[in-house]
């Protein structure tokens, strides 16, 4: 539940506890997590300026976007970049993440090989130095909360990009070293899962206190790529995927939720597993000359038919034949037996069926073999 | 007539003002570097004054030559005039002799005399898009001595010079020599980094005298609008002629 984890995130840190940590999946089969990513952004970023989240601001990790692209984004959503160093910085591991132009820029290749934008950004050079980067978000974050108790949220747009630099095992130190750090509200981040190997997947997750996972409607057989023989699959998984959450409680429990994701315009819309489904499935169903589905009327007349026993129950004691005659009934009823033969003429229209055992010969219904008393 | 077939790879790709990524993915049974030629064809329009950056890999430039001029398109006066410029890299090698350093020094030197060149085109007046065209992915792992994380770090600093200057991407890639699972990433992040995916394929049917091929066109719509609602995905097949390519629907061709 896209809300829930926005709230989530919003709360932050509890005391004593590590920061909660979002990690987002998505393969290329729906590439839909970066628009999950940005959603998520946007709804934190609108929380820290109406003061309502723990943290005071954000510090951007860009990996696999321009800093550029960020403004575009929050500009989009009505945020004001200019004033954005207040609650905005971004730690630009996009540029130039091995240092290759800085390179070029000293050998005099190349005069101005940097962009320019107006987001507050500190350029990464090298990011195969993990502890480095490390180092420079905290400081990011500080500057942020200045000198404080406040705490600061981390956002990491593609780990993907970082694994690709340095080994799993650093990362994930990186990782839960942020999580543990006491000005640090929450963190969330992205991974392309079919670039990595499985593992890397759990160890993000069990890193993770909520789980992400954007995945196609409709899962294509036998994992093929020959995408050619089925075009409006693949035209709906761009648009639109499953978004199932994954909540870890400090308890140990874990709550999955699951909805569904559309893009819409700029940004996507998280609903409910949609009635829509439901439509689309019964439209599925071939179209037969006979009525396989129930109008309105007939659905109610339907439910108030009075189903057999289930009058019973109602005070009166239950009656189940089962062939045998209770104690109490069977004296009752020889008495009576010749005495009510001519009342039921009298009220004919009760409907009775009345019924007399032929003689006690006549074995009840049982499980007993009649047969077992015969000497053969 | 053919002229409005050649427009349904136009159309699937469609027309975006910024830079933008496309990928080609083809197969040893169906090649893909006609795609190549006709955006070649299309950036070097006389119309526009758009400018290209080959890097070449897999042919001479007396090849590509060759072809172009059968397509109408002089590449030698277009090298002239300065709106074609082609890096033959068919003798790059990146030896891995003194430890990572050279291998990645060989691609860095690559990417210097991109962007030196982008810088020089972008410092000139008028408005024009640089398309930087790649023939092939794969050569460049093989000549990074089968580095793929080279080949990616490398490809990521070409993307970066889209955020800064606009510019397009055209790569080719072969996608059935990346079916293994640890060389995935090679074919998988251009695939997410791109705005218009094309793969070509052989007929699913098996081969045809008068059909070369399918093509598959996933067009993402484009990521500097923000929307990603615009995304389709068009399928249609192809005929490879002398000169030209016929672009048609499935059962339209008579």
């Amino acid at each position: 539940m896209a809300e829930t984890i926005c709230r989530a995130l919003r709360d932050g840190a509890f005391e004593g506890e590590h920061a909660p940590a979002l990690t987002i999946k998505d393969t290329i089969d729906t590439p839909l997590g970066s628009f999950v990513f940005n959603h998520i952004l946007t709804q934190l970023t609108s929380n820290i300026l109406a003061g309502k989240s723990q943290a005071r601001g954000v510090v951007l990790v860009a990996l696999s976007r321009p800093p550029s692209f960020y403004v575009e984004l929050l500009k989009n959503k009505g945020f004001d970049v200019s004033s954005s160093s207040k609650w905005l910085r971004v730690l630009d591991c996009y540029s130039d993440p091995l240092g290759w132009k800085n390179k070029l820029l000293e050998r005099g290749t190349v005069r101005n090989p940097y962009e320019e934008t107006l987001l507050k950004t500190t350029l990464c050079k090298n990011l195969k130095e993990l502890d480095k980067v490390l180092s420079s978000i905290i400081e990011l974050g500080k500057e942020i909360v200045e000198e404080g108790k406040g705490r600061f949220a981390v956002a990491i747009d593609s780990v993907s990009e970082i694994l690709r630099h340095s080994s799993l095992p650093s990362v994930a130190r990186i990782l839960s070293h942020l999580r543990s750090h006491d000005q640090v509200s929450c963190i969330f981040c992205l991974v392309h899962v079919d670039l990595h190997e499985a593992k890397v997947a759990a160890t993000l997750e069990y890193l993770s206190t909520m789980h992400a996972d954007v995945e196609p409607i409709v899962q294509r057989t036998n994992g093929q790529r020959n995408i050619s023989e089925d075009l409006p699959m693949v035209e709906q998984s761009f648009k639109r995927g499953k978004f199932h959450v994954r909540f870890k409680r400090r308890n140990g429990r874990v709550r999955v939720m699951r909805e569904e994701l559309y893009v819409e315009g700029s940004g996507i819309k998280i609903t409910e597993v949609s009635s829509e489904d439901g439509i689309t499935a019964q439209s599925l169903v071939p179209k037969v000359q006979f009525n396989l589905d129930l109008s309105e009327k007939e659905r109610l007349d339907r439910a108030k038919v009075v189903l057999p026993f289930e009058h019973q129950g109602t005070g009166k004691p239950i009656q189940i034949y089962d062939g045998r005659k209770s104690l109490n009934e069977s004296e009752n009823e020889e008495k009576q037996a010749s005495v009510e033969k001519p009342q039921t003429t009298e009220d004919s229209g009760r409907g009775e069926i009345i019924y007399f055992r032929d003689s006690d010969d006549e074995m009840p219904d049982s499980d007993e073999d009649p047969d077992d008393d015969l000497d053969i | 007539m053919d002229n409005s077939r050649a427009n349904l790879l136009e159309e699937a790709v469609g027309i975006s003002k910024g830079g933008r990524v496309v990928v080609v993915e083809d197969c040893v049974e169906t090649s893909g570097t006609f795609v190549l030629y006709h955006f070649l064809k299309r950036s070097l329009h006389p119309d526009s004054s758009d400018v290209v950056i080959f890097i070449a890999f897999s042919h001479p430039f007396s090849h590509y030559e060759r072809i172009l001029r059968k397509m109408g398109c002089n590449l030698t006066v277009h090298r002239k005039n300065h709106r074609f410029v082609f890096l033959d890299m068919l003798t790059l090698e990146c030896p891995d002799r003194n430890g990572k350093e050279t291998r990645q020094d060989g691609l860095l030197a690559l990417y210097g005399e991109i962007e030196k060149a982008v810088e020089i085109y972008s410092s000139l007046e008028g408005s024009r898009t640089i398309t930087i065209m790649i023939d092939d992915i794969s050569l460049i792992e093989v000549a990074a001595n089968g580095s793929s994380n080279h080949v990616l770090d490398f490809l990521h600093y070409c993307y970066t010079l889209k955020a800064k200057y606009g510019c397009s991407f055209v790569t080719l890639n072969h996608e059935d020599i990346y079916s293994s699972a640890n060389m995935l990433p090679l074919i998988l992040q251009p695939e997410y980094f791109a705005d218009v995916i094309i793969k070509a394929e052989p007929l699913a049917t098996g081969l045809a005298s008068d059909v070369h091929g399918q093509l598959t066109v996933l067009n993402k719509g484009s990521v500097c609008d923000l929307g990603g609602s615009s995304s389709k995905v068009r399928n249609f097949h192809f005929r490879v002629k002398e000169n030209i390519v016929d672009y048609f629907y499935p059962g339209t061709q008579t």
